[in-house]
């Protein structure tokens, strides 16, 4: 089944529709993560360098790893998912972008949300909750601006020409739900003046992480890559009824991983984890193999386009998220819990699954929906190259690091700085790792900023050449 | 899935079953916490903390210290022992062969060898481990029939792990050691070591405020950043502040200067060393839990 587009609107109008929103979206979101990914690199230079930043109370480590942590999440992927997300409904409706201006104002209100949220964390007013760090006031901000776009997806969802589902529409209209919700509850409980007394919270927080980083970027860059491999490909997607079975058993079983085994929680809250951990692999493996025999075959070159980006999200979904419920397995997690190896996995979940789906998308939308080219198409190939290469060395060593640590903290002879030492050093591999991706996301802002200026330059010229046109007089009988 | 509608019952249900099961159980389940009591103590636990520790979990908060470190002593089991404190009237080579004879006991006889072997070479001195392993029942079996012939024992719960054994804490962690920390950050990296029993580690403030100013300065293989910012450098006036921290030269400002604590930095200090996690609880139990028989 492809994506069942028959012409009868015009796809130039459909782009145009999608233009401004896409634009605000998009170009927050890049400037977000050059801005998060830098920040994240002056957080691991207290690693190498201790006292760098000992009289610098905004560029602590916690502080600086927290805002970009949280900048990757809310400040990148969400906003460009919610993007790509607008225009696919649209193309999959065959219609025009409904209220085209509510996801413009809502974008503004977002990237606020963000801006207030990472100047709180900075400057220490954090609600100490890991992924809910936001105080209220930008919690409150985010929530409107998705329910505002949330609003223009559902009416474009609604106003499609062919009734008939698209496997995306389920995954994105599922994601709508999914993060309405559990964003929601996560900030009525924690962030509020009454929150659940003692450990609650903490399971809360790990409620919420879990279905964030696992479920909700699953359903996101699944739908968003079950859109474009076909179409890349040329060959319909492999099997919906797999697809099927995927996306029910990742919304039942993925949704209860998050508790980890050794919490100070009743026994049955990291039991439950785990079964519904072991149970996740089912999903992730389905839809592993669904993408793989939609691109089986496909004599399409890639070299750093958009199928590869798509290819490499997949494939980083599926390694990724067996890594993550490896996390819940009770023997491992004696070893893996409180080392680096949770926060490599987290991070490959975030750079070379969701980043990696998104910015493909970004570098296959942008063209069309702003009739151009894009200005640097060689810096988008490269883009490709440098996160891929910069996760993989980024991931890697924190995943082999975190192991070793987990190993050595085990053994209750060996020295503490000797575990942390042996972690330091893969730590410092992993920073050469950072840089690459730094680099490729500048690559992406640069593509994205240029494009936003000549389209506004466009508008500029065309309002001055309307204002300085020779008026129409019109001609006078005698 | 054909219409809009199903989709979203479907992931309406699957949000909503996990939402009961790990949001609102919880909820209903630890929600209510109150205090609970130490073991076999009137004392009520946790105790509410000082003002300035309450004070110093937000700079904690706030400086995002739960990056690096966790609050959280993880412990594999419990281990039941049982030693001889005394021996009374009997001698040592008359109570290896009372212990023999002991050995036809059903229930004992399956740790038969261990016991008798850990006697073989043993001249009487006490206290003697006898007996280690995970059933509780042979211990207050064993003790029971020692205490019969006039033998006095010492029954302990011993926690095992590699937290505990690196001395983090005594016990594990458990749910009611939060009760009055909001927000609860319990950390999920140990870039640096564990703190939930940091106050009974190192219980002097002046060494935690040195060690937030100079960490290198107390603990040379220390990776953790210095929070300078969280102290001010001053000149000395007519005379050294009472608070001034005792740095060695390597640390210390240039002469006629010094380093005084912020409120922050004092808050944090009274929090760290308010941090204990060391008495025994229903679910946490540890020695002594049965007093000499």
């Amino acid at each position: 089944m492809n994506p069942t587009e028959n012409n009868t609107v015009c796809p130039n109008e459909l782009d145009a529709s999608c233009r401004v929103p896409l634009l605000a979206l998009f170009g927050g979101a890049a400037m977000w993560l050059v801005l998060s990914l830098a920040l994240g690199l002056a957080a691991v230079m207290t690693f190498h360098q201790p006292d760098l930043f000992a009289d610098c109370s905004f560029l602590t480590y916690g502080r600086a790893q927290a805002a970009a942590n949280d900048l990757l999440l809310y400040g990148f992927t969400i906003p460009a998912a919610l993007g790509v997300m607008l225009w696919i409904f649209s193309r999959l409706s065959q219609a025009p972008l409904a209220l085209p201006m509510v996801p413009v104002v809502a974008a503004n209100l977002w990237h606020l949300g963000v801006l207030i949220g990472t100047v709180a964390i900075l400057i220490g007013e954090s609600t100490g909750h890991p992924w809910l760090e936001y105080p209220r006031a930008a919690a409150v901000l985010l929530f409107a601006a998705f329910m505002l776009i949330a609003v223009t997806a559902v009416a474009t969802f609604g106003a499609r020409l062919n009734r008939e589902l698209y496997p995306s529409h389920w995954f994105l209209f599922a994601a709508l739900l999914w993060f309405a919700w559990s964003y929601s509850t996560a900030n009525l409980f924690l962030v509020s003046h009454q929150p659940p007394r003692g450990v609650v919270q903490a399971v809360i927080g790990w409620w919420l992480a879990n279905n964030l980083l696992f479920v909700w970027l699953a359903l996101v860059g699944i739908g968003i890559a079950f859109y474009f491999l076909p179409k890349i490909a040329g060959q319909p997607l492999a099997s919906s009824g797999y697809t099927l079975f995927g996306f029910l058993t990742l919304m039942f079983f993925g949704t209860w991983c998050g508790i980890p085994q050794g919490a100070p929680v009743p026994a049955w809250l990291p039991t439950v984890s785990a079964f519904g951990a072991l149970l996740s692999v089912i999903p992730v493996i389905a839809l592993g193999i669904v993408a793989k025999k939609t691109v089986c075959g496909a004599k399409v070159s890639c070299l750093g386009g958009t199928f590869c980006f798509m290819k490499f999200g997949v494939l980083s979904f599926v390694v990724s998220s067996l890594l993550y419920v490896s996390e819940f397995c009770p023997r491992y997690s004696r070893v893996l819990d409180f080392t680096w190896f949770n926060f490599g996995v987290t991070q490959w979940q975030l750079l070379g699954f969701a980043t990696m789906i998104l910015c493909g998308a970004i570098y296959e939308i942008l063209p069309r929906v702003m009739a151009r080219d894009l200005p640097f198409p060689k810096l988008a190939k490269l883009n490709f190259f440098l996160i891929a290469g910069g996760t993989l060395l980024f991931v890697i060593p924190l995943l082999i690091g975190g192991l070793e640590q987990g190993i050595k903290l085990r053994g209750a002879n060996i020295p503490f700085a000797d575990a942390s030492a042996v972690a330091l050093k893969f730590l410092r591999i992993s920073t050469t790792g950072q840089l690459l991706v730094l680099l490729g996301a500048l690559c992406l802002l640069l593509n994205v900023l240029v494009m936003t200026m000549q389209w506004k330059l466009g508008l500029v010229k065309s309002v001055i050449a309307a204002v300085t046109a020779p008026l129409k007089t019109p001609e006078v009988k005698s | 899935m054909k219409t809009g509608f199903s989709v979203f019952a479907a992931a309406f249900i699957a949000l909503g079953l996990s939402w009961c099961g790990l949001v609102y159980a919880p909820i209903q389940q630890l929600g209510g916490t109150k205090q609970t009591v130490v073991l076999q103590s009137s004392d009520k636990w946790p105790m509410q903390r000082t003002g300035d520790a309450t004070l110093g979990l937000q700079v904690y908060r706030a400086n995002a210290c739960a990056a690096c470190h966790t609050v959280q002593i993880r412990q594999t089991g419990v281990v039941h022992t049982l030693s001889i404190t005394d021996l009374g009237v009997h001698k040592a080579v008359d109570f290896k062969a009372f212990m023999t004879s002991l050995m036809a006991v059903p229930e004992l006889m399956k740790c038969s060898n261990s016991i008798v072997g850990s006697l073989n070479q043993w001249n009487g001195s006490v206290p003697k481990l006898l007996f280690s392993g995970e059933e509780s029942a042979m211990v207050s079996m064993l003790g029971d029939k020692l205490k019969a012939v006039g033998v006095k024992t010492e029954a302990r719960v011993e926690t095992t792990g590699a937290d505990i054994a690196r001395g983090w804490g005594l016990r594990q962690s458990v749910a009611a050691d939060y009760l009055y920390d909001t927000p609860v950050q319990l950390g999920s990296l140990r870039a640096g070591p564990d703190l939930a029993n940091l106050g009974v580690r190192a219980p002097d403030v002046n060494w935690q405020l040195q060690h937030l100013y100079a960490p290198r300065s107390v603990v040379k293989s220390s990776t953790m950043p210095a929070f300078r910012y969280l102290f001010s450098v001053r000149k000395v006036g007519a005379q050294p502040a009472p608070d001034a921290l005792a740095l060695s030269k390597a640390f210390a400002p240039s002469a006629g200067f010094e380093v005084v604590p912020t409120a922050e930095a004092r808050q944090l200090a009274a929090y760290l060393t308010s941090l204990k996690a060391n008495v025994p609880l229903y679910e946490a139990p540890f020695t002594p839990i049965t007093a000499t028989k």
